[in-house]
């Protein structure tokens, strides 16, 4: 079979034919790679919540005539550090934040360390994707919340978050996705995963195969992750998917 | 005499500074009493809104004092605010429920707020939707509700802390007729049945007409009339309360510069005497009918008329004087019918 293989694709003029179909049918090293892609994404996306959710919140009920007004500088700052930090490319955000990946882990190469710049830089970006959410909260809603007499603690978590669930759920498929991407990129820096293997055998070695197939593993990965995050987004709209009742009773 | 629940002196709130200024609200007083329905009526950006709010100190206001239940609001710390407001409790008219629970849970909400145990809050809940006619509703979600219904949801919420004062906010504007009676008929019941206090915010005459026991006219941020509905209705005295009382009955430039024109008001009783043809056949004066209503006020019927009087000064001064001289009958002129 792969004799076969092996045949046609030299009779397409690809080089280092073997050498490609010896990586891609070693099933643990690729498995491996591909845990690496999911790994430091998935966790940079969680920490990258940890830090631009309150962010987030705090860009919308902070401002003048929010809920919970700050003084407007501090509402300027916040805006100009999330600002700047969307600024950088991630490509030399990655080697700027060198310094801190040794801080924090002690080294700045392997996969782990690049969770470090996919956080820096994918927080700021969660803040915003959460801003957009909960701007498009229906105002009304929070007056009469604060007509109930709800503090602004309440207003945020027992109205605000809750009633923008699948706008949020919306948000985090997108800021999964575009954290994956960068987490391809860091391959340059010394991460591993399908994006090292695309850059390094694909372009450093030339090994085109190989580097369509790490191609293609990235698209379904992010075709099940949209997958998935639509489908949860849908089902927990009570607007529009109001049928589910929960079976839940006391 | 019912004591009074709310009492609002010298309330005036201005948005905006310098120049931009704009004095949304002048100078109002304003005393309504428990357990009564009071009628806050107005054209669109008459104040209306901003004065509910200000009652809840959703707005603060300007200067000027509001005292609800014997509690001075503006003087209230934010949290102790936040407790007087589970006893003066507002409907909107988007409603405005929580999208993403079920009717119960939306009934639930308040109580979830100031602490009442989630079993306890669960079986008021489901009390209050029994109470506005909704019980089969209880798990359904909002998204699945019509409008009357959905509103019935957000009374039963704004019923859930035993609020002394129910603010309506325009809660009928976005229903049909036959939604908004049944509505409106609900919140008479509970105000009857509760002795909850209900202050209903419209520019629907007939809101007020069904169910208010007193009513405040607001014309551009001041209070142009306050009193019964029978006798602001049967007798309008300002021109904001006649545009009112009298809506879009005919349009000033349709009629000749020279007819002289007066408004005559059958003061319960006589409305349907026929006035005009014995008008006509006892002093042979024939009047022209520019516009005439009839509305039924407190079981009432009150009815309008707009009459254009012949331009012969002889006949018009006979017509006149016949008319002044029935009973039940209040006749003004109308100056500037022109402008």
């Amino acid at each position: 079979m792969s004799e076969a293989l092996i045949q046609l694709f030299e009779g397409w003029g690809i080089a280092k034919v073997p050498e490609q179909i010896a990586y891609l049918s070693n099933f643990g090293e690729l498995a491996f790679n591909i845990w690496e892609t999911v790994y430091a994404p998935a966790l940079a996306t969680l920490f990258a919540y940890v830090i631009g959710l309150p962010l987030g919140i705090i860009l919308v009920i902070g401002e003048q005539g929010g809920i919970r007004p700050i003084p407007k500088f501090l509402m300027n700052i916040l805006n100009t550090v999330v600002n700047l930090l969307r600024s950088v490319p991630f490509l030399i955000l990655m080697v700027m934040v060198v310094p801190l990946s040794r801080l924090i882990l002690g080294t700045s190469v392997g996969t782990a360390a690049t969770v470090v710049p996919l956080t820096v830089a994918a927080a700021p970006y969660v803040a915003r994707l959460v801003e957009i959410s909960l701007r498009e909260m229906d105002r009304g809603v929070i007056e009469a919340a604060q007509a109930m007499g709800c503090s602004p603690w309440q207003i945020v978590t027992k109205v605000m978050l809750p009633e923008c669930r699948p706008s949020l759920i919306n948000g985090a498929t997108n800021a999964a996705i575009t954290i994956l991407g960068y987490g391809a990129m860091a391959g340059a820096i010394g991460g591993g995963g399908l994006g090292a293997v695309a850059l390094m055998r694909g372009h450093g070695r030339n090994q085109v195969i190989v580097m369509y197939v790490a191609v293609i593993i990235l698209v379904i990965l992010v075709q099940i992750i949209q997958s998935i995050g639509t489908a949860w987004s849908v089902k927990s709209d009570r607007r529009i998917n109001p049928t589910e009742t929960k079976k839940r009773r006391t | 005499m019912s004591q009074s629940i709310i009492q609002i002196q010298h309330l005036s709130k201005t948005f905006g500074g310098g120049t931009e200024a704009v004095h949304a609200l002048e100078d109002i007083n304003l005393d309504i009493r428990q357990g009564e329905i009071f009628g806050i009526i107005g054209l669109s950006g008459a104040g209306k809104s901003t004065l509910v709010r200000c009652m809840n100190l959703l707005e603060r206001p300007t200067s000027g004092t509001v005292v609800v239940d014997g509690q001075s609001m503006t003087e209230l710390s934010e949290k102790a605010l936040r407790l007087a407001r589970r006893k003066i409790t507002m409907i909107f008219q988007s409603f405005n429920l929580l999208m993403q629970r079920t009717c119960l849970k939306n009934v639930c909400f308040p109580m979830e707020v100031s602490g009442v145990p989630a079993a306890q809050a669960r079986q008021r809940a489901a009390e209050l939707l029994e109470m506005v006619g909704l019980r089969d509703k209880a798990d359904a979600y909002p998204a699945q509700l019509s409008g009357g219904q959905k509103q019935r949801v957000a009374i039963a919420r704004a019923l859930a802390t035993d609020p002394k004062v129910l603010l309506c906010d325009e809660a009928t504007s976005a229903l049909d007729p036959t939604t908004t009676a049944s509505i409106l008929a609900l919140l008479k019941d509970l105000n009857q049945k509760l002795g909850v206090t209900v202050v209903v915010i419209t520019h629907q005459m007939s809101v007020i007409e069904d169910i208010c026991t007193r009513v405040a006219i607001l014309d551009g941020g001041v209070v142009a009339e306050q009193g019964d509905v029978q006798e602001i209705f049967s007798n309008p005295s300002t021109d904001a309360a006649r545009r009112l009382v009298y809506p879009g009955g005919v349009t000033p430039s349709q009629y000749p510069a020279s007819t002289h024109v007066i408004r005559i008001s059958f003061n319960g009783g006589t409305a349907y005497d026929p006035l005009i043809a014995s008008l006509a056949i006892d002093c042979g004066v024939k009047v022209n009918i520019l516009g005439a209503d009839t509305r039924n006020v407190g079981g009432k019927a009150i009815g309008t008329m707009l009459l254009g009087l012949p331009e012969n000064p002889n006949d018009s001064a006979k017509a006149l004087s016949y008319i002044r001289a029935q009973k039940n009958i209040t006749v003004e002129e109308v100056p500037d019918y022109h402008e």
